[in-house]
């Protein structure tokens, strides 16, 4: 169990040199940490409390503009709510929908697409049919949907993130499983008598779970862009939670006016997803040379 | 041979077709509050007999398997119900609304096409150029960029700022073409109308960059890719022994099995598109059924939004069955 | 009708430029077949490609001229070179699977080849086109041409596909035919057809042949004359019977060493020692050195060059000076 832990160490501190050695990598990691610090200290970090303002105050451009104050950096919006802290707060639900959905998905795919791939027969057909019949909605569609039905929520957003999204990680791991299992190394392991439970997560499931993880680093921004797509429609978190989808929404109606209301928080969007992006892309070069993951 | 194989991967849709169906209805049926509810919290106080009336007329209290066989044969008849908040049939206002969303997904679908593919294509023939690292730059920047801020910032931008484009709706006032198509670039050709073709491309314009942005980003990656392994297949090399122009080689031999995986991306991609759909609608103003669908869902409408539904599936399956069928033709190894 | 003299290629790497072809010369008659034999990676595919002028970048020719029928192939604009290229000069590649393009039909690129060299001497209608390339399809062995003519390549045997190749290599009626390996990818019966059908191809129509294999066993039974490579340059030169019963360099020597031979008298295979050299940082000095069993402490010391030793033979080694 030691040298588990210390073979994973090695291999954690091993993946870290690469990423150092990988710019585009590194800037990603970067900013991602960037803003998981921001998300973590939030209430240390923010200049005012996410959901108080005056309307008094309303309307305030950012800092460098004519009119603005150093007071309120990016400016406030309709009703006087300082939006560098509301950004600040909001990388919470972005970070946590988008980890834990992903998490959720990677983990379910995991499961069911090694069985699958694994024992193929019934249980595969069945589950592959039944992922071939969720492929048919388009994702956004499905989610949307789902929201519209469940109501706005933090758990209802991920829970209708996950009903669809787990299908990709059950195609990569069963799709892999199956061209796995018929190499030499499982061949030699079933020779010496192991247990298909120990041959699954013990030889074939270190050789595929590159990809897995790869695959994962990517789709995170996709859920992040797909929840604040949400938020945008009023169909996400609860109204007052600061999202960044909704705050982009709170100022569609004043774009001709106070432009910063909008365009603020969908910075930080993109430049998380792009973080992100880069991040994943960085560690398919490393991990993934065989491109199993697009 | 391939007329049959053709047929074969027609017939496989229905299953699917079918299988959506049920699942729309499922979630649809097993969700609380039912739409009885939702009609009488509109219509103030009602009696229980008009509640016992209505669930008879929608079926309602019949066992759930009988409602099922009802709704899929009327919905196999093009039936899909009526609409709670707008007291019309389901089908006729999608009918209404559809041209404008297939006008601006065709819209999409041509400016990230025609856009991504000679991008792609030069990229890769260029690799490491200025205009390749410029364009690949932009294009990460496209997977990256949430739909409904850069929608938003392109109003900013371009309606409110430079005031050159307009930022909602299909049209001005009073402009429409005469109806044949629906489709009002296309009926202001026919019809040989100048003026409002001219509006009516200006108006598509933002929403067709919007919502075309993150499949071009994606298929120019695609193309690229996908050019790059092609160029170094030996069958380039023999083009060019042959003879012929780089100009030929690229164009005949190069683009055509470059070609064939962006195709597969454009059919994965047609879900992006449909989903996006109703956001840039909602951005825009656009009368479509993508709108039509986010009201709905606000209307907690649920016929609508069953009714909406089924069209995205539907055609996200038939765009994959084209992309599969166009497939065939552009890869003769394939087997359906 | 060919001549190169001091060809040069290089490439390009991180770690400095490699010149996979050096100082290379060689001579072909009208009608004769040349064999180019060495190791994989030696440059063989290298030179063929680049008297085409074909290397693909970041490769670049730097020095030397390719004399083809009086003119420089090096010194020639793109346009003029892609006039002979198919024309005059045609090419059979290595692997027939991966050079005819999937998404064409085997006799539409037969027909493309005739197309692209006919613009300019007056226009032929499709259907004679069509006869044409059946007519060649028949001439290099392809059985039913007129139902293969439709066909994919995947729906070829790769014998059929090399035939087929050759067909698109002799559509213009080339006097120079570059031949890359073109039986290493089949099968060994295969091959015997294929390199039969290159030699009627050689007696009937004249076509002289630069043929690349690295295989000497088929280089001697088919080629008239043999240039033998190692690490970028030639090494031997002369007419294939002399070579192949008295060679002169220690490297054709080896080489002749590993050839299994099935008629008695056996003898042991003495594989040659070592491996080929990093080609970067060569010098002009021999590159054979440090696998050779008959080195002196000279080598390492001074240059050599291809020395001529007469009856057409020549020989790049120390011995010889």
């Amino acid at each position: 169990m030691l040298m588990r832990v210390r073979t994973v160490a090695r291999n954690l501190c091993g993946l870290l040199y690469l990423i150092c050695r990988h710019p585009s990598a590194l800037i990603g990691l970067v900013i991602l940490v960037a803003y998981v610090v921001m998300a973590l200290f939030a209430p240390v970090l923010a200049p005012y409390p996410p959901n108080t303002g005056s309307v008094r105050q309303s309307f305030l451009p950012p800092a460098w503009q004519e009119g603005g104050s150093p007071a309120h950096l990016l400016g406030t919006d309709h009703v006087g709510r300082d939006i560098l802290s509301r950004i600040i707060y909001g990388a919470r639900v972005s970070l946590w929908v988008g980890v834990l959905s992903v998490a959720i998905s990677m983990v379910v795919g995991l499961v069911l697409g090694a069985i699958s791939g694994y024992y193929r027969g019934i249980i595969d057909d069945v589950l592959s049919r039944f992922a071939e019949l969720l492929m048919a909605f388009p994702f956004l569609l499905f989610a949307i949907g789902v929201m519209a039905i469940l109501g706005p929520g933090f758990f209802n957003l991920i829970a209708a993130l996950t009903f669809k999204s787990w299908v990709e990680f059950f195609r990569l791991v069963r799709g892999e499983t199956i061209s796995e299992k018929t190499k030499e190394y499982v061949e030699a392991a079933r020779a010496q008598g192991q247990s298909n439970f120990r041959i699954v997560t013990g030889e074939i499931l270190p050789n595929i779970i590159h990809s897995v993880v790869v695959l994962a680093t990517l789709r995170v921004g996709y859920m992040i862009i797909t929840e604040a797509s949400l938020s945008f429609l009023g169909i996400g978190v609860q109204p007052g939670v600061p999202a960044w989808g909704s705050m982009v929404d709170d100022g569609r109606d004043y774009v001709r006016t106070a432009w910063w209301v909008s365009t603020m928080p969908g910075l930080a969007l993109l430049l998380l997803v792009l973080a992100i992006n880069l991040f994943g892309e960085g560690l398919r070069d490393i991990l993934d040379p065989r491109l199993k993951v697009d | 041979m391939r007329g049959l194989r053709v047929l074969e991967r027609i017939l496989s849709t229905i299953p699917i077709v079918f299988g959506v169906a049920v699942i729309v209805f499922c979630v649809m049926r097993f969700t609380p509050g039912d739409p009885i509810d939702v009609m009488m919290g509109r219509e103030g106080h009602v009696s229980q007999e008009q509640i016992d009336a209505l669930r008879r007329e929608f079926g309602l209290d019949k066992p759930i398997h009988v409602q099922l066989y009802m709704f899929l044969s009327r919905a196999v008849r093009g039936d899909l119900g009526n609409s709670l908040t707008k007291h019309r049939p389901v089908s006729a206002l999608i009918r209404e609304r559809l041209p404008a969303t297939v006008e601006l997904a065709l819209g999409a679908l041509v400016f990230s096409l025609v856009l991504a593919i000679p991008i792609g294509v030069i990229s890769a023939v260029r690799q490491y150029s200025f205009v390749d690292r410029a364009s690949m730059a932009a294009a990460f920047f496209g997977i990256s960029m949430p739909a409904f801020w850069l929608g938003i910032i392109s109003i900013i931008v371009f309606s409110v700022r430079l005031g050159i484009l307009p930022s909602y709706g299909r049209l001005p006032y009073g402009l429409e073409p005469a109806r044949v198509t629906g489709l009002y670039v296309l009926d202001s050709v026919l019809t040989g109308n100048v003026s409002s073709l001219v509006a009516a491309l200006r108006h598509l314009l933002l929403p067709s960059v919007t919502l075309g942005a993150p499949m071009a980003a994606i298929v120019a990656r695609v193309m690229r890719s996908s050019m790059l392994e092609v160029l170094r297949q030996d069958y380039v090399m023999l083009a060019r022994a042959k003879g012929l122009t780089e100009w030929a080689v690229i164009t005949r031999h190069a683009l055509v099995n470059a070609l064939i995986p962006t195709v597969t991306v454009v059919g994965v991609q047609t879900g992006v598109l449909l989903g996006g759909n109703m956001i840039v609608e909602t951005i825009f103003s656009w009368p479509g059924i993508g709108r039509l669908a986010v009201d709905a869902i606000f209307n907690r409408d649920y016929p609508l939004v069953q009714g909406v539904v089924m069209v995205y599936a539907l055609t996200f399956v038939l765009a994959n069955l084209a992309v599969d069928i166009l497939y065939t033709y552009i890869n003769p190894k394939i087997n359906l | 009708m060919l001549r190169i003299h001091n060809l040069t290629t290089e490439f390009p790497t991180r770690r400095g430029a490699v010149r996979a072809v050096e100082e290379m010369s060689l001579s072909l008659q009208r009608g004769q077949i040349m064999g180019l034999v060495g190791e994989s990676g030696c440059g063989k595919s290298v030179t063929l490609l680049s008297i085409l002028r074909l290397v693909a970048r970041p490769g670049r020719i730097i020095s030397g001229s390719i004399h083809f029928e009086g003119r420089d192939i090096l010194s020639m604009a793109p346009a003029e070179v892609r006039r002979i290229r198919g024309a005059d000069i045609a090419m059979v590649f290595q692997d027939p699977l991966t050079t005819l393009n999937p998404v064409f039909r085997v006799g539409e690129q037969i027909r493309e080849s005739l197309r692209v060299h006919r613009i300019g001497t007056g226009r032929t209608s499709r259907r004679e086109e069509r006869e044409t390339v059946l007519s060649l399809m028949k001439e290099v062995g392809i059985p039913s041409p007129e139902s293969r003519y439709w066909q994919y390549p995947h729906e070829f045997s790769g014998g059929m596909q090399q035939r087929a190749l050759i067909a698109i290599a002799l559509a213009c009626r080339p006097k120079l035919l570059l031949a890359d390996e073109p039986t290493t990818a089949l099968d060994v019966t295969i091959q015997a057809q294929i390199l039969e059908l290159l030699s009627r191809i050689n007696s009937e129509r004249g076509t002289a042949i630069l043929f690349v294999t690295h295989d000497l066993a088929v280089a001697s039974e088919f080629c008239h004359w043999i240039s033998v490579m190692y690490a970028g340059r030639i090494v031997e030169q002369g007419p294939v019977d002399e070579v192949i019963a008295d060679p002169l360099h220690p490297y054709t020597e080896g080489l002749l060493r590993s050839i299994p031979r099935l008629v008695k008298p056996r003898r042991r295979l003495s594989p040659i020692p070592g491996d080929v050299p990093d080609l970067i940082g060569l010098t002009n000095r021999c590159s054979f050195e440090s696998r050779c069993d008959r080195r002196m402490p000279e080598c390492a010391e001074r240059p050599v060059s291809l020395v001529d030793v007469g009856g057409g033979r020549h020989v790049r080694c120390i011995l010889y000076e």
